[in-house]
């Protein structure tokens, strides 16, 4: 439900720099998604229709780069994938770890014409 | 040919922004604010309850109470004894975000309290990740939801200053493993405050209050 307002601001975001670029069409978004970020980009996508209508982002394509969740064990330093039923390190059992990827979510660039 | 343009921006930016003003008008009024999270039935409201009762004559408190339809909640936080209970609902918004609190902000005088108690709509995915503006973020965990919960949703347990286990008068009752819980919570999120207590049989309740007290005395 929350990816509509999210949408909107991406749409938001691209128009932005599209206009400061002088950009005539915009004819793809490449937006970077971590595996912790709680989006679910099929739902962007159907938002993304809706918004980007009768903009000059309509019809542009929306490409996902999926960053993989990454933990750093801070006893060991191991850095690993957690698991939804373990969250621990792998190596040394250590609790307390830092997430060092998986967060992110932002727009990297616009393709324009 | 489309060319290439860079943008590297964050897309919750706007949010976090405005998130910022709600901060700064809080911070002007000289108030401490919490915002409480917990998934449906784990006991916001009654903590809320529960808490204002037992802060009464120590520190005056307003409410703001997200959801997605009805002001039950704002009208039993009233009835606790909240000096001013404002509802916002979310029209099927999933969270609160920074310019709904903004909107209820702007009907309260901040300068006549102490303490301000921004309940966010019961949810444990999204709300973490729409800040508000509030100082610290309190996460209400309760034994019958399993003790699962921090492995389940990272991304909430993490992301909270201090941590309520609610309904500690169902341990005897319920196969919740507190060391497991626990575990998952100290891998994300070392040293966070915990609360065990029991909004029912008040268990708990006064280390709490005194972690407001404190808070709102700084």
């Amino acid at each position: 439900m929350h990816e509509l307002p999210v949408t909107q601001s991406i749409l938001k975001i691209a128009l932005d720099h599209a206009e400061k670029a002088n950009a005539q069409r915009i004819t793809a978004l490449n937006i970077v998604m971590g595996e912790l970020s709680s989006m679910v980009d099929d739902s962007i996508q159907f938002y993304w229709e809706i918004v980007a209508k009768d903009t000059i982002a309509e019809k542009a394509m929306l490409n996902f780069r999926r960053v993989p969740a990454e933990l750093q064990c801070m006893t060991c330093f191991h850095k690993y994938h957690p698991t939804d039923k373990e969250l621990v390190c792998p190596q040394c059992g250590g609790v307390g770890a830092k997430i060092i990827a998986g967060e992110e979510f932002a727009l990297e660039s616009i393709d324009v014409e | 040919m489309p060319t290439n343009v860079p943008v590297v921006e964050n897309i919750l930016n706007a949010n976090d922004r405005l998130a910022q003003e709600n901060r700064t008008r809080i911070d002007a009024a000289g108030v401490f604010s919490i915002n409480i999270l917990a998934s449906p039935g784990a006991g916001k409201t009654s903590l809320i309850e529960q808490t204002l009762p037992l802060l009464k004559g120590r520190l005056r408190v307003a409410t703001v109470d997200g959801d997605i339809a009805t002001s039950i909640d704002a009208d039993r936080a009233a009835a606790a004894g909240a000096g001013a209970a404002i509802q916002i609902n979310t029209g099927g918004d999933c969270h609160l975000d920074a310019v709904m609190l903004r909107g209820a902000l702007e009907q309260l005088d901040l300068t006549q309290y102490d303490l301000l108690i921004v309940e966010n709509v019961g949810n444990l995915v999204c709300p973490a990740n729409f800040k508000l503006g509030t100082h610290k973020t309190v996460l209400v965990a309760s034994v019958p939801e399993g003790d699962d919960k921090p492995y389940k949703y990272p991304g909430t347990y993490r992301g909270v200053d201090a941590l309520v286990i609610n309904k500690i008068d169902l341990l005897p009752y319920v196969n919740f493993r507190m060391d497991y819980f626990q575990q998952g919570v100290q891998v994300l999120n070392p040293g966070v405050t915990t609360f065990p207590l029991s909004c029912r049989t008040g268990e708990g309740l006064d280390t709490w209050v005194e972690w407001l007290v404190q808070n709102a005395k700084k």
